[in-house]
């Protein structure tokens, strides 16, 4: 019992408090840019200390179960030491190829969800093992060759779309799911749209990444390759098949980021109108934000889906949609900055109650 | 009291405007697309209050975003009315634009103008919900022409007869009888461009050929990344061409670079692009294809202020000046200035089919 008081209180003072600090610092330190930029300062703040109303709580659940998985996918990396900036490439590709799939209708009803689920992320995991193979067997940085692949990406997907799909006003779009393989939703609000089915793949893929990563053996693994290669190939783990392993898993992650949207609202698949982009290069940001905890993503992800939802807001009291993203840049600064600080302390601290007993007991043998 | 039977008035009207529109939709016989034709003006609550939607890029693109701008401005000064903006970011998700919309018409706005195809769809969700707004989009397009919103306008141009225009002068102005043409993102949208293009160097210049470069399969960002603009540019130039053509908005800065460096010719789009461009690049361009944004905008509103809000689809076409070509600058001999406006009379009066496809 006491264990678990003292496992709280540390929570609370090393992850709970310098989070809640750093967002607070973040807000003033984005407060004085507005401030500076001439936008009025007190519009700024109500604006984004306002209540969401329930139309934007629904987008804010539905936009953080998108952020948290293509967080996850970012973070299962980050364990293993791989930066994986590839995401946002790995989700265009499973986005378009499970589309193509939903869209042309092979599986009928609901079974075209669960099949178009693995397209996707068989898809994403092919796209993901690019940049695996090209660095085990080449050793090709995988930042650069992603970076890469996240431009042949979203060209490759706008091709195919043009070359196999249909003209929807300007756009091109692949074939719409049919209605018998659409979910329904989970209603919450009744004047609001429903919640996305497929929101509920982010809390999946959240006990699934805890259960890997905490009580398996290849999680250990993981977790000694991501701290020390030498180290891992000494106690006999195979650094290269760790990262093939480790980006196959971030890839199939990274093919589901988009399949809530796609499978709630959208549909069908087309850039521009019909697929929201960006969203890898956030779940990196928030990955690192959430500090690779499935917790910490999940209190990220939200905020961050907040913090998009309010630009609408902000902008209608005159202050730039582009302070949005200042504020976001500024809480990640923020966050590590205070991490680091409640680390140090936490050291200190350690190390003194150690040299406390330790001078304790070397007193008592000098007596 | 007064108030109540204006909104019992206003009740009957959506639902004579409702009931109208159900039986475009059932009857199904008019297959000249002409959907607005069947509805009745949209019954505005109180006075218009107008609300401007920016794509990507926003207010200070110098292109379109900006030009629509200048539409709002002239309507206010005009009618003396307030406005708000909202600005679109290039990685937002279809229901936050929605939100956006909405948003406008809470607050009390009933004149709403969603600035590039990219609202069609989120215009097509929020309309049904607010029948007493009347809103526009700008090169919009309905997602489903079997269920018509009588309260959305959207308004289109023949850019195709507009870009006709700019390849006759480019055609005679070609030394080495190869012009080129950058297009930001390969879609429907901007093929227009390249086709009328083509169709008018093709027509002036039977020997010269058109290069194309598209800067984007279908990513947005063609029409916000200068560098691009200046490769694909400099590519068309290797490849011989000594005037191109842009169709890439704020890419387009990129294209000018390029012939300026080169001491070659580029044709601006949408706005007067000789009018904002650099002293170093000023000499190099020889005209601009205007698409007047500023044009459909401040008739759009103009129309919500004279209580007849537009509906359907509404094509600014040369005739009526909705796209044209500039002469800043001077660069256009008199007698290709005669040849070009002749084109266009033929243009105008029919006489002359220029292609939407390329």
């Amino acid at each position: 019992m006491s264990q678990l008081v003292r496992r709280v209180t540390q929570m609370v003072t090393y992850s709970i408090v310098p989070t809640l600090v750093a967002i607070a610092a973040a807000l003033l330190a984005t407060a004085a840019i507005v401030w500076i930029s001439g936008a009025p300062v007190g519009g700024f703040l109500e604006a984004m200390l306002s209540v969401p109303g329930q139309r934007d709580l629904v987008i804010i659940v539905n936009q953080a179960s998108m952020i948290a998985l293509s967080a996850f996918a970012a973070a299962i990396c980050f364990r293993m030491n791989i930066f994986n900036i590839g995401v946002e490439g790995q989700y265009i590709i499973g986005a378009c190829a499970g589309a193509f799939f939903a869209g042309s209708g092979i599986v009928p009803g609901p079974l075209n969800i669960l099949a178009t689920l693995v397209v996707a992320m068989l898809a994403g995991m092919a796209w993901a093992m690019i940049a695996a193979v090209l660095n085990v067997t080449r050793g090709v940085s995988e930042v650069i060759s992603a970076i890469m692949l996240n431009y042949v990406a979203l060209t490759l997907a706008g091709y195919l779309v043009k070359t196999y799909g249909s003209k929807s006003g300007y756009t091109f779009t692949t074939g719409t799911i049919p209605p018998s393989s659409q979910p329904l939703g989970f209603g919450i609000f009744s004047g609001a749209p429903d919640v996305w089915a497929l929101s509920i793949l982010a809390v999946i893929v959240a006990v699934g990444y805890s259960f890997l990563l905490g009580w398996t053996r290849f999680g250990f693994d993981l977790r000694t390759a991501g701290e020390s290669r030498t180290a891992a190939l000494a106690n006999g783990i195979n650094p290269k098949k760790m990262v093939l392993i480790t980006m196959a898993i971030s890839g199939a992650i990274a093919g589901l980021v988009w399949m809530p949207s796609f499978f709630g609202s959208t549909h069908t698949f087309g850039i521009p109108e019909y697929f929201q982009r960006g969203l890898g290069f956030t779940g990196l940001a928030v990955a690192l934000l959430g500090r690779n905890t499935s917790l910490g993503i999940f209190f990220g992800a939200t905020l961050f889906a907040f913090l998009s939802t309010q630009s609408n807001r902000l902008q209608s009291v005159g202050v730039g949609r582009d302070v949005v993203e200042i504020t976001q840049g500024v809480v990640v600064l923020m966050v590590v900055i205070a991490f680091e600080i409640s680390r140090r302390v936490k050291a200190r601290r350690e190390q003194e109650s150690v040299a406390r007993e330790l001078g304790a007991t070397s007193e008592g043998v000098r007596a | 009291m007064r108030h109540l039977t204006k909104a019992a008035v206003l009740v009957g009207a959506a639902a004579v405007v409702l009931s109208a529109c159900g039986t475009a939709a059932d009857n199904d016989d008019s297959d000249d697309n002409a959907d607005g034709q069947q509805c009745e003006a949209v019954e505005l609550e109180g006075d218009p209050q107008v609300a401007l939607a920016y794509d990507v890029g926003g207010r200070g693109d110098q292109s379109f975003n900006d030009a629509a701008y200048a539409g709002l401005e002239r309507a206010q000064t005009e009618f003396g009315f307030e406005g708000t903006e909202g600005e679109a970011a290039s990685d937002e998700s279809e229901e936050v634009r929605e939100q956006r919309l909405r948003g406008f018409a809470d607050d009390g706005y009933n004149v709403i103008v969603g600035v590039g195809f990219a609202y069609s769809e989120s215009v097509d969700k929020v309309a049904p919900d607010y029948p007493n707004v009347s809103f526009a989009v700008i090169d919009g397009f309905d997602p489903t022409e079997d269920d018509v919103n009588c309260n959305v306008a959207y308004l289109t141009y023949a850019e195709n007869e507009g870009s006709f225009l700019v390849g006759v002068a480019a055609a005679e102005t070609t030394e080495s009888n190869t012009v080129g043409f950058v297009g930001g993102v390969n879609n429907p949208l901007i093929q227009k461009f390249e086709a009328g293009f083509k169709a008018g160097v093709e027509e002036a210049n039977p020997d010269a050929e058109v290069v194309t470069t598209y800067i984007e399969e279908s990513d947005p960002r063609g029409f916000g990344d200068p560098a691009g603009g200046q490769a694909a540019a400099e590519g068309l130039i290797n490849d011989g061409a000594d005037v191109i053509f842009h169709a890439a908005g704020a890419s387009g800065i990129g294209v000018f670079d390029a012939v300026t460096s080169a001491d070659l010719w580029a044709i601006g789009v949408d706005s007067d692009q000789y009018l904002t461009a650099s002293p170093e690049q000023q000499p190099h361009i020889l005209t601009s294809m205007l698409k007047r944004v500023d044009v459909s905008t401040y008739d759009f509103i103009a129309a919500a202020f004279d209580g007849e809000p537009l509906s359907g689809y509404t094509e600014f076409t040369l005739a009526d000046e909705g796209v044209d070509y500039s002469t800043s600058g001077d660069f256009l001999p008199a007698d290709l200035v005669t040849e070009i406006d002749d084109y266009k009379q033929q243009i105008i009066d029919g006489d002359l089919e220029v292609p939407a496809e390329p």
